[in-house]
């Protein structure tokens, strides 16, 4: 494999990628691409990001050696690095600081945000709140309904937060929406996308701004274990906490790279969120990549356990990952990621996100097969308390 | 010469303005697209703008988008839209019809598949919203060489640089979009596209149509005065979408008329 040197100029992982946006959008988009270069190669931003994730975010998150897990597992030793320890509780704090500092140096006194499971609403709202930004967050109205905790957050953040009623009042439709305001205020208003989609340079600026996550896991796992892990397992919706952890992995071949998607129902029941694993590629929202779609082209509804991973696309880099097969990408089921999460909380004492308990689920899956000298490290990407109701309700309860 | 440049070329021997509506496909039922689409050309219609329904249509303001989701809810697909122009055509050989829609759906036929069908179906010109010029290259080529114009946007943002680029990989028309938003924001900026129209003719020879945000005769009068032709959506849909299954092409016609006189005058 040749230096791994990807996106190219415009945007393209082999043949994903790119900006596939109406003209209202490409100068927005030219415009961000030339100041997110510039702050790139710009000692003074990367300082400041990384001072304000050591000293705001909290960073570096430890890992840690799950050893009653890897116990119970029997075979393969488990490792987590612990998202979930980040303030406002999971990766995407890491992206939406490095975004909003952008912002600031852009002159855009308004960020906006779309929101799934509300993790990045919750996320971009703070950072609008440091900053002393307007924010605006868009999200579905089945999301709103079933994240009325983090909803709440953003609006004693300081929020506003807009209810989507539109398409199938997702996150995909939140993008949309968030796609539309942002076109139509574009003078003044910063876009923060939560994930590693959306057109050229976001796949590349989010997974720069994510992949603190592996850079710090290589000299930890040295510590640690004092070797490199045989496999790096992370959950995929949008794919932006894997990105982060895979991306400084890339170059160590020896490390199999993992994504566990949301096979909801089971993949054969066709209520599932896997796009990579049971779609086609396509265009959605300003980039080709795998799609969830119907024979005509339209994008399905998805369905996970957890809103987190609710997407029917996935980030373009992911599709390229799995083509040039770089990273293997597999799924797991509402009940498997469910079993993890209560298997974690027991042994552990660590309350998981869904979105990472299906990583964990595959981790067990997989250490079992494995020696007890084999090493795994899962990102657990954020920590479970907004899950309460919907864990309860699955076991019946009513909090 | 494509229908597109003899329409437009005709127009111009006459002085006149084209007006180019826009519909979108099986909205609000299958059996109303082709009678609406006969109701545009009574109503003064030059050209056809045929909008493919969408699941995610990104550029569209809610009008647009209530549209495409009615349209959807019938199962309305590309092929769908393909058939309903072959049904026109049976009546209606001359005027030009321009399908308007995302990629996915072109992707997912296959655009080698598509061109082919589409001219089989004897359209005319394709706007695909989410194919800027430079991800595009192979497709327009192909539409061209199956005698299809891929119609491209300008908007107020586009840099002379870009105006020159489009200009030189589209055909047919050059669609520009009046304002910073999606279809359908209620105010137009005509000192804008008073001050803009010059800059693009001054990069191409393509006649230029102009759109977003026109809703009435006066709006059109004035955009017309430096445009080549005046495209209006939303402000259609609304009148379909107030109309009941029996008066939406009288209404339709009632709306346009003023507007085809307003251009003419």
């Amino acid at each position: 494999m040749r230096m791994y040197d990807l996106p190219d100029a415009r945007g393209h992982f082999g043949p994903y990628g790119g900006a596939f946006v109406a003209e209202t959008l490409t100068h927005a988009l030219d415009e961000l691409r030339d100041a997110y270069e510039r702050a790139r190669a710009d000692a003074a931003f990367q300082a400041e990001f990384h001072y304000e994730l050591k000293h705001y975010v909290g960073r570096p998150s430890p890992i840690y050696h799950a050893r009653r897990l890897s116990e119970r597992c029997g075979g393969a030793q488990i490792y987590i690095k612990r998202e979930d320890l980040n303030h406002t509780g999971a990766h995407k704090i890491n992206n939406t600081i490095g975004q909003a500092l952008l912002a600031r140096r852009m002159g855009k006194p308004r960020v906006i945000a779309e929101t799934g499971a509300g993790m990045h609403g919750v996320a971009a709202a703070t950072v609008a709140a440091r900053y002393g930004m307007e924010c605006v967050v868009y999200m579905g109205t089945q999301d709103v309904k079933r994240q009325v905790q983090n909803v709440y957050r953003m609006k004693l953040l300081g929020a506003t937060v807009v209810p989507v009623e539109s398409g199938s009042r997702t996150l995909k439709d939140a993008l949309n929406e968030a796609m539309r305001d942002w076109v139509t205020n574009v003078e003044r208003t910063f876009y923060i996308i939560g994930t590693v989609a959306g057109p050229h340079p976001y796949p590349m600026m989010v997974r720069d701004f994510q992949s603190v996550i592996g850079e710090e896991c290589i000299p930890q796992m040295q510590e640690l274990a004092g070797r490199q892990p045989d496999a790096v397992i992370a959950c995929v919706g949008g794919g932006s906490n894997a990105m982060g952890i895979f991306y400084p992995y890339i170059k160590h071949l020896k490390v199999r790279l993992i994504g566990v998607e949301a096979a909801g129902e089971g993949l054969a029941s066709g209520r599932h969120a896997a796009s990579l694993c049971a779609g086609k590629p396509g265009v959605l929202h300003g980039n080709r990549t795998y799609l969830l779609q119907d024979a005509n082209g339209q994008i399905t509804e998805t369905h996970s356990i957890s809103a987190g991973l609710d997407y029917p696309g996935v980030g373009p880099e992911h599709a390229w990952l799995k083509d040039s097969r770089r990273a293997e990408y597999v799924a797991v089921t509402d009940d498997e990621a469910l079993g993890a999460f209560h298997e974690l909380c027991r042994c552990e004492g660590i309350i998981p996100a869904l979105e990472s308990a299906h990583a964990l689920a595959h981790a067990a899956k997989l250490a079992r097969g494995l020696p007890k000298e084999a090493i795994l490290l899962v990102n657990l990407s954020g920590r479970g308390d907004k899950d309460m109701h919907t864990v309860a309700q699955r076991s019946g309860l009513q909090l | 010469m494509s229908r597109i440049q003899a329409r437009f070329a005709s127009l111009a021997s006459a002085g006149r303005k084209a007006l180019i509506p826009y519909i979108t496909a099986g909205d609000p039922h299958p059996s109303l697209t082709v009678p609406l689409l006969r109701a545009l050309v009574e109503a003064g219609a030059d050209i056809l703008e045929l909008g493919v329904p969408f699941s995610d249509p990104m550029a569209d303001g809610p009008v647009i988008q209530r549209s495409g989701e009615r349209a959807l809810k019938h199962g309305i697909g590309l092929s769908d839209v393909l058939k309903l122009v072959v049904e026109f055509r049976k009546h209606d050989a001359a005027t030009p019809i321009v399908l308007m829609g995302y990629a996915n759906p072109v992707e997912a036929m296959g655009s080698a598949s598509f061109l082919e069908k589409a001219k089989a179906a004897d359209i005319d010109g394709v706007i695909v919203v989410d194919y800027p010029p430079e991800e595009c290259l192979e497709f327009s080529a192909l539409a061209k060489k199956n005698g299809i114009d891929p119609v491209f946007l300008l908007a107020p943002t586009s840099t002379e640089k870009r105006i020159e680029e489009v200009a030189r990989i589209g055909s047919g028309y050059l669609y520009y979009v009046s304002l910073r938003g999606v279809t359908g924001a209620s105010h137009i900026d005509l000192s804008d596209v008073a001050a803009r129209i010059p800059k693009i003719r001054a990069a191409t020879r393509l006649p230029i149509g102009v759109g977003f945000g026109i809703r009435d005769a006066e709006s059109a009068r004035r955009v017309a005065a430096t445009a080549d032709a005046v495209v209006i959506g939303s402000r259609i849909i609304q009148e379909i979408e107030s109309a009941g299954p029996h008066d939406s092409t009288s209404r339709v016609k009632a709306l346009l008329k003023p507007i085809r006189q307003a251009l003419d005058a």
